[in-house]
């Protein structure tokens, strides 16, 4: 439940809204809700649901609008790689291609240790730093630009050693 | 001349509250506030001649004289949801100048009588969005934000709300929609949100570019500001140039300069020196305009490079040399559009779905040259016919590639070369 489990938060996102209009906190709510899992869960759906007052599809259909928004369990770190025009004129598909390579995954798999799951996605605004991507993990996102496979794969040490496998 | 905009650039610590006042912060702000009524800060916006950023380049000043004065309360909503393949300048702004945007939102407000202004960043913008939230807490603390500001009546409160990945958010109606914790589509216009917004209630939407100019216009003057850029085109624009470029990035020019100018000059020419050979001027949207000399020596701003038959829109400037096949291009920009397309209208929907099958057919080599001319007939059945400009922005790219490069879809090398 998360206003036993994030109280202080719960009250921060709903101060940001008129009180009559609690629904314009579903999108924050579904975040907090990842935050534990790195999807969301059907309990959650009816605890958001119960929190605002609207149906448990009316946000499971924010769930399923939203890229952002997993109802499905994957890598702990989702790797999502840009190969939009801009990128891919600056090589991203082989980066990406290689990536994978390297990885022994495809595009959309998730390494064996349940730690990375490799996406493409759509643009990022980081169009003059590619090849170049986003680390979505539950605690948020954070961009890695003007990357190389060398250096994404020692980045895939580095979380390996530091976070915690979840498989 | 000293940057305008992307000011952390010459001041690099200009993002932290004391730096930021110490070379002139928040006067415009407080000048607004205590010496101007609302509607004479509208009135300065409006003669400075700034267009909004965003991509349609509609006159800011207009937009903040269509909310209505019988209908309350009213927003303003910052759109910071820069999603546009080819754009990254309003991130720059708010990681390196977010005081100057935000000033530029509290102006915005009191100008059109809002005491509640919301950012819509993309959810990408997570870590951006961290930053907004402790500058915006800088300036309660000191007393920019809150009840009574300056002694006045005026109250304001800015918040930031995250979206999640959807293009179409950046729309403007399917943003206020977002907001209202929804599925991000477009409403059918009108009313507009200038009288129907956020809550249903009157509501400014701007770009974050173009608020972060306003506390310019307040502090230096309508006509300091029209003396910048052109007739058509006043102040000064982030040009963000990606592709194949040695330097790509973003570069605060004056309207007006010319595309020559931004790619050789600024941009550093070609990778490998290659031959330039089309233009994509406003992003993934963008129509593809020929890399010919007329095109390099043309001004960029609206009325000129529509001369071009194409748009200037949020002055995302694609290079394209003459390694890549626009075939290729397009097809980026299809799948780009096929999987953004909110699914509301049947022919964005289904049209982009189409455009995606036949591109693929080509891509593939299975195409004959009636593919071709299927494909630019779907995209030409598109237009004027979409709720939103997303479904119109997804041919751009399409009729005038077919249209001005026919040769790279010839069927015999379909298939063929790659970018």
């Amino acid at each position: 439940m998360l206003a036993e489990k994030y109280p202080e938060e719960v009250k921060k996102v709903f101060a940001k809204y008129p009180p009559e209009q609690k629904r314009s906190a579903v999108m924050p709510l579904l975040y907090l809700a990842q935050r534990t899992e790195g999807f969301v869960t059907k309990a959650a759906l009816e605890d958001i649901s119960q929190l605002l007052d609207i149906t448990s599809t009316e946000v499971a259909e924010i769930v399923g609008f939203y890229t952002l928004y997993h109802d499905k369990k994957a890598g702990k770190y989702r790797m999502q790689v840009c190969t939009d025009l801009p990128c891919a004129l600056r090589g991203a598909d082989k980066f990406l291609e290689e990536l994978c390579g390297n990885l022994g995954v495809k595009v959309g798999e998730t390494t064996p240790d349940g730690m990375v799951t490799v996406e493409a996605v759509m643009c990022l605004a980081g169009c003059d730093k590619a090849p170049m991507f986003q680390i979505q993990s539950p605690e948020g996102i954070v961009y890695h630009e003007n990357m190389t496979v060398d250096k994404t794969m020692e980045l895939v040490a580095a979380l390996r050693k530091s976070g915690i496998e979840v498989k | 001349m000293a940057h305008l905009l992307l000011r952390h650039r010459d001041i690099p610590a200009i993002g932290k509250m004391e730096v930021y006042r110490k070379n002139g912060g928040f006067e415009a702000f407080k000048k607004a506030v205590t010496k101007m009524k609302p509607q004479e800060v509208t009135d300065a916006v409006k003669a400075s001649g700034l267009r909004g950023r965003g991509g349609a380049g509609f006159p800011t000043g207009v937009k903040w004289g269509f909310i209505p004065k019988d209908i309350w309360p009213h927003y303003v909503v910052a759109n910071a949801d820069e999603s546009e393949p080819g754009t990254f300048k309003d991130r720059e702004i708010m990681e390196g100048n977010p005081f100057q945007f935000l000033e530029g939102v509290a102006i915005a407000a009191y100008a059109v009588g809002a005491n509640a202004a919301y950012i819509y960043l993309r959810g990408e913008f997570w870590p951006v969005a961290a930053i907004l939230d402790g500058k915006i807490a800088d300036m309660e603390k000191a007393g920019f934000l809150g009840d009574k500001l300056f002694g006045t009546d005026f109250s304001l409160r800015i918040y930031t709300h995250l979206g999640a990945g959807a293009y179409i958010c950046g729309e403007e109606t399917a943003l206020l929609e977002s907001i209202e914790g929804k599925r991000g589509q477009p409403r059918i216009r009108p009313p507009f949100p200038a009288v129907y917004g956020l809550y249903g209630k009157p509501t400014v939407v701007n770009n974050v570019e173009t608020l972060t100019n306003v506390p310019l216009i307040v502090e230096k003057g309508s006509d300091w500001y029209r003396s910048l850029g052109t007739a058509d085109s006043a102040g000064v624009k982030i040009f963000s140039l990606s592709g194949r470029l040695n330097h790509p990035g973003n570069y605060e020019l004056p309207f007006g300069t010319t595309f020559r100018e931004l790619i050789y000059n600024y941009g550093g020419g070609l990778i490998d020196g290659r031959p330039i050979k089309a233009i994509m001027a406003a992003g993934a949207s963008s129509a593809m305009i020929v890399a010919d000399d007329k095109t390099l020596d043309t001004p960029m701003d609206y009325a000129s490079v529509r001369m071009l038959g194409a748009d200037l829109g949020s002055a995302s400037v694609i290079v394209i040399d003459d390694t890549i096949n626009l075939e290729w291009v397009i097809n980026k920009t299809i799948h780009f559009f096929k999987h953004e397309s909110c699914g509301k209208c049947t022919p964005c929907r289904e049209g982009t779905y189409w455009m995606l099958h036949l591109i693929e057919r080509i891509e593939h080599g299975e195409a004959t040259i009636e593919n071709v001319e299927l494909l630019h007939m779907v995209a030409m059945q598109m237009q004027n016919k979409c709720l939103c400009p997303l479904g119109e922005f997804s041919t751009m790219a399409v009729t005038t590639a077919i249209e001005r490069f026919p040769a790279d879809f010839k069927p015999s090398r379909a298939g063929g070369k790659h970018g």
